[in-house]
């Protein structure tokens, strides 16, 4: 720096740019002294130290750098990697959070399928088949009433029946059986002979409770109707019920004490 | 002129070649570049200056080199290598700046 202020000094006196700027110039041309050629190498040497030097530094290894910064390089990757670790193990946690929510989640939706799919068989708003009975009744002269056929649904349930359509009504526990002038009533629907009963459960037992001495096949036919019953590999109970919300009853809720 | 160009030669050839640092250069090669640097740094204010002599530029370039490079040997030797190259560097630094201060005041007068 005391140079550097020692140039300036010097040269506030006289101001030199053209003769700087010739003696550039000048000493720019060609020349062939020996010196000058031994200058040349040296330069040449100096532009290939430089290039191989920068290129050296930036394809360097670790094996250029010194003791202290390879610590503190090994220092730096080993905070990292157990930085990265930790963030790993982490994202491993959510991922298998998030494998167990879905696979528990779709457990439950398959459960909550099949209870709807129970719920709707009983309550009468699902289609159902399987094996089953087909019973048909043949009443010309309109003696079987509504009693008979109300026994008779009761002594199928008693048989294991799980789904019940008489002719293009399902019976589920609401159903209720009254008179009409033509036939009989089951929810407010005209139900008119022939009278077709379709049941679902273990064909077998449902058969036999049908035909029972003192059964509803024995009733019907000393009215002078005809019955018929068939035992089937899968039959469908089509018809079916129309929910309607309950008006009066509520559900208790389950944290409720259970009354007496 | 002719350095100019040799110059400009080796770092071609320097890109082009990419050549390997042999492992015992390793250390002084940067110091040596620096040294290198000022001593053409040195030249060209020689030149401005009226001063310049061929010779000189020679001699100052190769001391300037080996000296350098001497110096990082050394202080490799006694342990405080890289305390003695960060030393060696300000020092080349100091140096490349006033030469490059005085050259600019010959060429702006600035």
């Amino acid at each position: 720096m005391n140079q550097d202020q020692d140039n300036a000094h010097a040269d506030e006196a006289p101001p030199p740019t053209p003769s700087a700027l010739r003696r550039l110039s000048l000493s720019a041309r060609p020349r062939t002294t020996k010196a000058n050629l031994l200058a040349a190498l040296l330069a040449l040497l100096l532009g290939f130290a430089v290039a191989t030097q920068v290129h050296q530094n930036q394809s360097a290894g670790l094996e250029t750098l010194r003791q202290s910064d390879l610590l503190s390089i090994l220092d730096n990757a080993t905070n990292e990697a157990s930085r990265l670790d930790q963030s790993a193990r982490e994202l491993q946690a959510t991922r298998d959070q998030l494998v167990s929510g879905s696979s528990s989640g779709a457990s439950a939706i398959k459960a909550a399928q099949q209870r709807l799919d129970a719920l709707g068989i009983l309550a009468g708003t699902a289609r159902a088949h399987g094996p089953g009975i087909r019973m048909t009744i043949t009443d010309p002269a309109g003696k079987v009433t509504f009693p008979m056929l109300l026994d008779a649904i009761q002594e199928l349930r008693d048989a294991g029946a799980e789904a019940i359509q008489v002719n293009d009504v399902r019976i589920v526990a609401s159903s209720h059986f009254g008179p009409r002038a033509s036939g009989i009533e089951i929810d407010g629907k005209n139900v008119n002979p022939p009278y077709t009963i379709t049941a679902i459960a273990d064909p077998a037992p449902m058969a036999s409770a049908m035909e029972i001495p003192g059964g509803l096949s024995e009733n019907v036919r000393q009215l002078g109707a005809t019955i018929s019953i068939s035992q089937e590999e899968d039959v469908t109970v089509g018809a079916l019920h129309t929910l309607s919300a309950p008006r009066y009853a509520r559900p208790v809720p389950a944290s409720a004490p259970a009354t007496p | 002129m002719i350095p100019a160009l040799g110059l400009l030669i080796g770092l071609a050839a320097g890109i082009l070649l990419h050549p390997a640092v042999p492992l015992a250069l390793q250390p002084y090669l940067p110091i040596a570049v620096i040294a290198a640097l000022d001593a053409v740094f040195g030249g060209v204010r020689a030149v401005l200056d009226g001063i310049f002599n061929d010779k000189v530029f020679v001699v100052s370039f190769l001391s300037n080199v080996v000296v350098a490079a001497f110096i990082v040997f050394l202080g490799d030797q006694l342990g405080v290598g890289s305390q003695l190259s960060t030393g060696v560097v300000v020092v080349l630094g100091i140096r490349i700046f006033s030469n490059v201060a005085s050259i600019r005041r010959h060429l702006f007068r600035a």
